[in-house]
């Protein structure tokens, strides 16, 4: 490869990044809700949260042990693992999705690793999947997974953290791909009463280092949450909210909420 | 040019910069958790210079955890085996197990680093009484997360931590043991890192803590090996200790890692993740680790609490993958004879973890005639005559 063909390669966006760019370049911010794939009805929430306004979807693969999730989206893949859902049996039910928005995949990375990180990229964007979060593979252990997904094509979410020093910062928002993924707080996933104080000052700090789309994700759990994290953030992502309404009251029930954080985001 | 520094010429030296043992090893942690390991990684080197720390440490474990522990040659299962049989005694530590030596390093290396509180995991329960000491003994908050199934099996312990002053947190997700409490911990430490240092159990998770756990573990190896020279003249011919994770494994290896010993550590056969050879990342680490075939963490099974998961450390998978060491697995019926054996013979109750040293050392003793064989003993019975009350009753070798 050329300089300059490397060059090209790295200023070229793939699609969730195009997409993210050009939505939040027209002036939206930015909502990505979370659904555990494999949980009984996760294809129609993931249908209803598109409809309602969603600007694309994270998946969530279900793994045994899930150490960056909370009490609901633990119970949600546990439920889903127990019915049998497998990282095949989830992609091959988001190739049947039909959403007209990016699909991201969240999992963890020892699903990745055991099954190469080529052959993984590879059975993703088979499945229409652009991108991709691994939340226990951080970035400096993240070289050879960055290096396999851009071969590939696929896009390689890593993840922002209050404590992650200045020094790392810049690097680390160089090199993700699709967006940067801001954890507002120090904790696992799950809503909390207020939005932690961390949300704005970590999404502020990677907009200073970037102008690759950022969202904040963890810990955001109402519209009023969403609208203070997106003064200072592109965007947000609502994981715990939306699989517990999942949980409780039904898919339906899930197009109904990701509509609510789309009028609060769209409208204050 | 770089002359290697006498701890990297050892088999068991300082890991690679990126925390690789060989291949193994590794920071595979969240990120908010990555600049913790390495505030960890720097205070513990600055400590472990300074010989003030070494000597608190040093002085603590006399004074406090009762070292040195002897080594006792046990001549009625010597007779009855074949081979000259040392054990190390960790059970006669302060808490029971070798537990203890690494607690204390990382209680007074966490105080040092300003934090107040403790958490741990636990699967026996040993190494969560050990920390609900050290905690006690330094004025430090402490939580423990024990998996319910492990509460149930070790409610004596449960109480100790308890009346020590911690609170133990009973583990429902997952398969409720030692690996869905360390998930626990991980979780617990991600929100409250500021002022909470996790004081892992075992040589796993994420660099430095394999190479940090092993370091303070190194003084029950060092021991050992002046107890042989002085006993017998010289290195016993096999080393053998029980691998759950691998700490009293690795202490004991350390004091042999560069001679000529055969190095032995006996995982339990429901839990054989050296045995079984599949590498993965867990719990912040790259090492074999037990799964399924599309890479989902599988339950261990053991009889034993304490080696009840399906890792092990990555400087044991180091050792495997170079030969240095081998992993043999035992099943449970042979560790429950083992536990009577011991008991009868050298009025010894062992804790079911090392039994497993013992259960192998039994099964290898018609091929090892006239060597000598060091076991660590790794801790007293005491926490499992409650459960081996029920296994020995339904056997019928106890009424
Ligand atoms: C007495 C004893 N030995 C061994 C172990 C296993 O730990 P490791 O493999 O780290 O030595 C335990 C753990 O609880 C224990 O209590």
């Amino acid at each position: 490869m050329s300089a300059a063909e490397a060059s090209t390669r790295r200023d070229s966006f793939g699609a969730l990044e195009t997409h993210l760019r050009a939505r939040r370049d027209s002036g939206a911010k930015l909502l990505v809700p979370y659904v555990t794939g494999g949980y009984q009805g996760w294809q129609r929430a993931v249908e209803a949260a598109a409809a309602a306004g969603a600007d694309a979807i994270e998946i969530g693969v279900p793994f045994s042990d899930p150490v960056m999730d909370g009490p609901v989206i633990q119970q949600a893949s546990t439920a889903a693992l127990v019915d049998g859902a497998t990282p095949a049996s989830v992609l091959e039910e988001a190739r049947e999705l039909d959403t007209g928005v990016p699909h991201a995949v969240m999992t963890y990375y020892n699903l990745c690793h055991h099954q190469g990180h080529e052959r993984f990229a590879s059975a993703l964007l088979d499945a229409g999947v652009c991108a991709a979060i691994l939340p226990d593979l951080p970035y400096v252990e993240a070289g050879p997974w960055l290096e396999a997904a851009a071969e590939t094509g696929l896009e390689a979410i890593l993840l922002a953290a209050p404590t992650t020093p200045e020094h790392r910062l810049a690097d680390l928002c160089g090199a993700s791909r699709g967006f940067v993924y801001a954890v507002g707080l120090l904790g696992v996933t799950g809503e909390r009463t207020a939005l932690a104080r961390t949300a704005t000052q970590i999404a502020a700090r990677c907009l200073a280092v970037t102008d690759r789309p950022v969202l904040t994700g963890v810990g955001i759990g109402s519209p009023s949450q969403a609208i203070e994290a997106c003064e200072v953030s592109d965007g947000v992502i609502i994981g715990s909210a939306v699989v517990r309404t999942l949980m409780s009251d039904g898919p339906e029930a899930v197009g109904e909420l990701v509509a609510s954080y789309r009028t609060a985001l769209d409208h204050g | 040019m770089g002359e290697p520094t006498p701890s990297s010429r050892s088999v068991m030296g300082e890991p690679t910069t990126d925390g690789r043992f060989g291949e193994f090893g590794g920071r595979f942690v969240p990120e908010t958790l990555v600049a913790a390991c390495e505030e960890l990684e720097a205070a513990f080197r600055e400590a472990w210079a300074d010989p003030a720390f070494v000597a608190e440490f040093e002085t603590t474990l006399r004074d406090y955890g009762g070292r040195p522990s002897p080594l006792t040659e046990c001549r009625n299962l010597s007779s009855q085996l074949g081979v000259r049989l040392l054990v190390k005694r960790e059970d006669l530590n302060h808490t029971g197990s070798h537990k203890i030596n690494n607690v204390i390093g990382q209680a007074l290396l966490a105080q040092r680093m300003g934090k107040t509180r403790l958490v741990a995991e636990t699967g026996a329960g040993q190494h969560g009484v050990a920390t609900a000491t050290a905690a006690a003994l330094l004025g430090m908050e402490c939580k423990v997360y024990m998996g319910a199934v492990d509460v149930d099996r070790q409610a004596l312990n449960v109480f100790r931590m308890r009346l020590l002053g911690s609170e133990v947190e009973s583990v429902q997700s997952g398969s409720r043991t030692l690996k869905d409490a360390v998930n626990e911990a991980l979780r617990d430490w991600v929100a409250t890192v500021e002022n909470t240092h996790y004081c892992l159990g075992s040589v796993m998770g994420p660099h430095p803590y394999p190479w940090m756990v092993r370091t303070f573990h190194h003084i029950l190896g060092d021991e050992a090996a002046a107890q042989c020279k002085d006993l017998t003249g010289g290195d016993p011919d096999v080393v053998v200790a029980c691998v759950g994770g691998g700490s009293n494994a690795a202490g004991i290896f350390s004091g042999f890692a560069d001679g000529d010993a055969r190095l032995v550590g006996v995982e339990p056969a429901g839990g054989a993740a050296v045995g079984r050879g599949v590498p993965g990342v867990v719990h912040g680490m790259t090492s074999y680790l037990m799964q399924d075939e599309v890479g989902q963490v599988m339950e261990a099974e053991s009889i034993s609490a304490g080696l009840d998961y399906p890792g092990v450390g990555p400087e044991h998978a180091y050792l495997a993958a170079i030969g240095r060491a081998e992993y043999p697995s035992v099943t449970d019926d042979e560790v429950v004879e083992a536990f009577t054996l011991m008991s009868r013979a050298e009025g010894i109750i062992p804790a079911l973890e090392c039994a497993h040293a013992l259960a192998w050392i039994v099964r290898a003793a018609p091929e090892m005639q006239g060597q000598t064989v060091l076991m660590n003993l790794s801790g007293r019975g005491d926490k499992d005559v409650d459960q081996m009350m029920d296994v020995l009753g339904m056997h019928g070798i106890v009424s």
